[in-house]
């Protein structure tokens, strides 16, 4: 009879059970798993915006040895409508965007295959193209939802009046331009076929929805498809989604009966793998005398492509931190001759908390009020659309956070410190992100000796997700953590949603938990607390728990402090510290989440002062498309920074009552830092990023 | 993959002797070359590899200064007692640019033939008069945010990205080499050139000319140079703008001053219009702004690299002022 131990895992920090691997070099990623007789593939791009393919000339291509094959509409299989239509490559003549895949090349080498990319000839009736997104575009219209199932437009009393109403207020246009995710390992894809069966290795953070688009594609039941992402190079949502690298590689491997890897270069990325649209966004808002928030208007622009509709949800965070009598918030959207833009860390939220963040600072400064002390006087009880939330710990992060800063006694006044050539300043702003919990499944095995296997369809792109889901089970099941193997990343282990929108530990974590505890129940209950010599197995299922909760408004909250320089005279700025302050209901590992929010600081903070993807309207093409010209913070960018967290519990969430943090700690860093830019240096900066040119 | 020969000389003789081949190029640290041949904008037939040559010493001169090989790491040259004390802009110019890796790996000639890292330069679907003479500058109307204020011409607005170019310029440092009639030298400002018709020359070096050594003459106000950079990020950045500067005040007047400023143009600019300006001038801030605006009246900004005239104008009154103060 095996003993129950207390839960003692969860809340614990631990270190990923893969670090090892990891850093020695042991772990596989897509198109490390070697298969004899794989082949190598290479994409050709169209080197246009607009236009139509009329023809492929694939003979110098096919002479240049070890070249197999060059498939391109003309000769390439048929694929079946899965959704995305982006996902219909080599099936049309039509090019929608710069970058398109036009043909594949695949051959024996890799150096083949590159070489035989470059001398396939496309021959193609080019159109002028458009590609740029402004504030006047006569094609913006508004969508009924936009991104995650958002309705575009919400409207709440009558702002025009009472904006008008309004003693002090701000009316500002802030603008973000097109980011790119650059995860560490590109968009690849090792794939064969076995006896009708189609396996896939694939670098993404859904092997669920990669092995359901596949099955759609080529008209195959789902379970005849397998896709395995043990693990993944990170992906920052740019992995969310199927790209064409898995439909191109299946496709490859079909054709030519053999395993096919391909790996995005660096440069593809750009025009394959998806971005964050650039924004325009004005933001009014109007206060009392007293710094109440009387009215707010949040109006969004973004872009998309002609493929495929997405808006990026950059008003709703203004639905949810604030919630003043007169509301209103919108959205509109283009379709360019651009690539699809896509999920980009904390969609919506992280541009949106930079237009709305900056404008509340302005606000305070219009209304000679404190920042924090403006938020706080402003706390919501709930959304814009009436739900109250489960739980909002925003003024005590707040609170907590000013107290950790050393905000107390802070002179308002901007561009008043001096140290040498610096000035310095101070930043505050709000964080906010959606808690998710998505129906998964999971399974849970015991077996005679004492071990349990547990296994969820979970990705782990870095966050520690294997590493947390064990965490989770040792404490259902009750027992030590090193008695539980954990399995993750196939989707032969079952349906289990997305690592994105911050909602994989909730998520895989609730049906873990439910497995575990079922299977404790049923070795108590029909084995008499012994697992039998052949195991005990069960199969759990979230969709009706989670159909089952009450209806709530469930967010994490924080706030976000900056301290930097600027040196006014060559535009530089310097950060000096940040810190974040977190509500994100119960954390259950405060080493990975650490990471988490660390890192959401740090791509905030590189967002805020130098991310940025150019295109040149001439052509429609990204001409920054390179690490050396894409500007990611370096390690000297960032300075000491600090990740704190509010205990929290939220009986509405889960049966582990956490939140999500993936997202959470990017949201406000940005306009933390160009709020502490302004108090330095007086310059408001309502265009990102902030580069030197940008304050001369 | 594009084939092409790789030879490994053992000495200059042999390296000049393989120059000869259609298509040859020198290889030495290959930080820059190798990236160009990936992306297709260097397509060579022969690859002369330079590390078996000698030139990897920094020796000091009878003459007073400094020579230094041609193939030391750019770490090397950074680091070295006597480069720090009697050239620090040097070593700081150095420091500020790429990453430890490739210090370690780049060499000092190499920095000095590096191509402009332009985008269109790069992008062989794009025209560029400096890759593809005749083609066109698709930079002028295009991202050009990093690219030339001064000298440039309607045919290239590129600019050189070296930082130790920049303090080698203030420093009447001179280039040697072997080239087709023997042994040579070439002063560091007649090295590089303005573009003109002719982008596709990054430098006035002979065709196939093997570089050997750098030579620092003696320099005393050197001994308190000052090198500044300013970039995107706080490291691993090419420069939005840069000054290396030396000044020599005596009695509050300005007796000397050497100022040249990289990411400005096609050659590390050498501000001598400013510095005749600020020769017998007091030593303050209006003279410095003075000087660096005759010098930054030639400029010719782009569409959106304006920044760069205040940048540069900025730049140079700071570091004139914290040289003197």
């Amino acid at each position: 009879m095996t003993t129950l131990r207390t839960p003692t895992n969860v809340g614990t920090a631990q270190p990923r059970l893969e670090a090892r691997e990891k850093v020695t070099g042991q772990a596989r990623y897509a198109v490390d798993h070697p298969l004899p007789g794989a082949l190598y593939a290479w994409p050709v791009q169209s080197a246009f915006a607009r236009g139509r393919v009329i023809d492929v000339d694939t003979t110098p291509a096919l002479a240049v040895d070890g070249v197999l094959a060059v498939l391109w509409h003309g000769n390439a299989p048929r694929l079946e409508p899965a959704g995305d239509p982006t996902l219909l490559v080599l099936q049309s003549p039509d090019v929608a965007f710069h970058g398109q895949v036009v043909a594949l090349v695949v051959a024996t080498t890799l150096e083949s295959a590159r070489e035989g990319a470059e001398a396939v000839v496309v021959r193609a009736e080019i159109q002028p193209a458009d590609t740029v997104l402004r504030a006047d575009h006569p094609g913006l219209y508004e969508p009924a939802t936009v991104n995650a199932g958002y309705v575009g437009r919400v409207e709440k009393g009558d702002f025009g009046a009472g904006f008008d109403a309004a003693e002090v207020r701000v009316d500002a246009t802030y603008r973000t331009p097109t980011e790119h995710h650059n995860p560490m390992e590109p968009h690849a894809t090792t794939a064969f076929w076995e006896r009708g069966r189609l396996v896939v290795f694939d670098a993404t953070q859904s092997s669920t929805t990669v092995r359901d688009t596949l099955a759609a594609l080529f008209e195959l039941p789902p379970q005849l498809v397998r896709v395995r992402n043990e693990h993944v190079g990170g992906g920052f949502g740019s992995k969310g989604m199927p790209r064409v690298n898995v439909v191109l590689a299946a496709m490859a491997a079909r054709f030519m009966g053999r395993p096919v890897k391909l790996a995005f270069s660096r440069r593809m990325l750009f025009s394959l793998a998806g971005y964050r649209t650039p924004t325009i966004q004005r933001v009014r808002l109007g206060a009392d005398r007293d710094g109440r928030l009387l009215a707010l208007a949040h109006e969004a622009i973004s872009q998309t492509s002609r493929l495929v509709e997405f808006t990026e949800q950059s008003a709703v965070v203004s639905r949810v931190l604030y919630n003043p009598p007169d509301h209103v918030s919108t959205h509109r959207v283009v379709a360019l001759d651009v690539p699809p833009p896509t999920w980009m860390r904390a969609p919506g939220d992280c541009p949106g908390s930079f237009a709305l963040e900056s404008a509340m600072d302005e606000l305070a400064t219009a209304g000679n009020w404190d920042p924090v002390r403006l938020r706080i006087d402003n706390d919501a009880a709930t959304e814009a659309g009436g739900l109250p939330f489960s739980s909002r710990h925003l003024v005590e992060c707040l609170r907590h956070g000013a107290d950790l800063f050393g905000w107390a006694g802070r002179d308002p006044r901007p561009a008043a410190r001096r140290e040498g050539r610096w000035l310095l300043g101070t930043g505050v702003a709000s964080a906010t992100f959606p808690a998710i919990t998505w129906p998964s499944t999971a399974t849970a095995r015991a077996t005679a000796d004492d071990h349990f296997e547990v296994a969820v369809n979970a990705a782990d792109i870095g966050t520690g997700a294997r590493t947390v889901v064990r965490q989770i089970a040792a404490d259902a099941l009750r027992c030590d953590a090193h008695c539980v193997e954990i399995a993750v990343g196939d989707s032969a282990i079952g349906t289990a949603p997305v690592a994105g929108g911050s909602m994989g530990t909730s998520s895989w974590g609730w049906a873990v938990t439910k497995a575990c505890r079922l299977l404790r129940e049923r070795i108590e209950r029909e084995h008499g607390g012994r697992v039998p010599p052949e195991g005990v197995a069960v199969s759990a299922d979230t969709t009706a728990d989670i159909a089952a909760r009450d209806e709530y408004a469930r967010h994490a909250f924080g706030a976000q402090f900056c301290a930097l320089r600027v040196d006014p005279s060559t535009g530089e700025v310097r950060l000096d510290r940040m810190l974040g302050v977190f509500a994100a209901g119960r954390i259950i590992n405060p080493t990975t989440a650490r990471s988490q929010l660390l890192g959401g600081m740090t791509m905030g903070a590189s967002m805020a002062l130098m991310e940025q993807t150019v295109l040149d309207p001439r052509s429609g093409d990204f001409v920054t498309s390179d690490l050396a010209s894409y500007h990611v913070a370096v390690n000297a960018d960032i300075p000491r920074i600090d990740v704190e967290f509010v205990p929290e519990e939220d009986p509405h969430l889960n049966p582990m009552g956490s939140k999500g943090i993936g997202e959470l700690g990017i949201v406000g860093a940005a306009a933390a830092v160009a709020n502490a830019v302004h108090h330095a240096s007086g310059i408001r900066v309502r265009s990102l990023p902030i580069t030197p040119s940008a304050l001369l | 993959m594009r084939p092409f020969a790789y030879e490994r000389p053992g000495d200059a003789e042999g390296a000049l002797a393989t120059m000869v081949r259609p298509g040859a190029v020198y290889l030495a640290g290959g930080t820059n070359l190798v990236d160009l041949m990936k992306l297709g904008v260097s397509a060579p037939d022969v690859l002369v590899d330079l590390s078996h040559l000698p030139y990897r010493d920094i020796e000091a001169l009878p003459s007073g200064g400094l020579h230094v090989g041609a193939l030391v790491p750019n770490s090397d040259l950074a680091t070295h007692p006597a480069v720090r004390a009697a050239y620090p802009a040097l070593s700081q110019a150095v420091l500020a640019g790429a990453s430890g890796q490739l210090r370690n790996r780049a060499t000092v000639a190499g920095n000095l033939l590096q191509r402009t890292r332009c985008r269109y330069f790069q992008d062989v679907t794009k025209a560029c008069n400096k890759r593809n003479p005749g083609s066109g500058c698709d930079a002028r109307e295009g991202e050009h945010h990093d690219l030339a204020i001064l000298g440039a011409s309607p045919q290239c607005v590129a600019t050189n990205p070296s930082d130790l170019a920049v303090a080698l310029s203030i420093m009447d440092a001179s280039v040697q080499y072997i080239g087709p009639h023997g042994s040579a030298e070439i002063s560091v400002h007649d090295l590089f050139r303005r573009p003109g018709e002719r982008p596709d020359r990054d430098t006035n070096l002979p065709g196939g000319a093997l570089i050997t050594g750098v030579v620092l003459p003696e320099l005393p106000i050197a001994a308190t140079s000052v090198y500044r950079k300013v970039r995107d990020r706080a490291s691993f950045a090419f420069a939005a703008g840069s000054i290396a500067a030396a000044v020599d005040v005596r009695e509050g007047v300005v007796h000397d001053a050497r100022i040249a400023w990289g990411a400005v143009a096609h050659l590390p600019w050498r501000a001598w219009t400013a510095e005749r300006a600020l020769r017998g001038a007091p030593a303050t801030a209006d003279s410095f702004a003075r000087a660096a605006d005759e010098e930054l009246a030639g400029a010719r900004p782009l569409r959106d690299n304006g920044y760069k005239v205040p940048l540069l104008r900025n730049l140079t009154v700071e570091v004139l002022r914290e040289m003197t103060s």
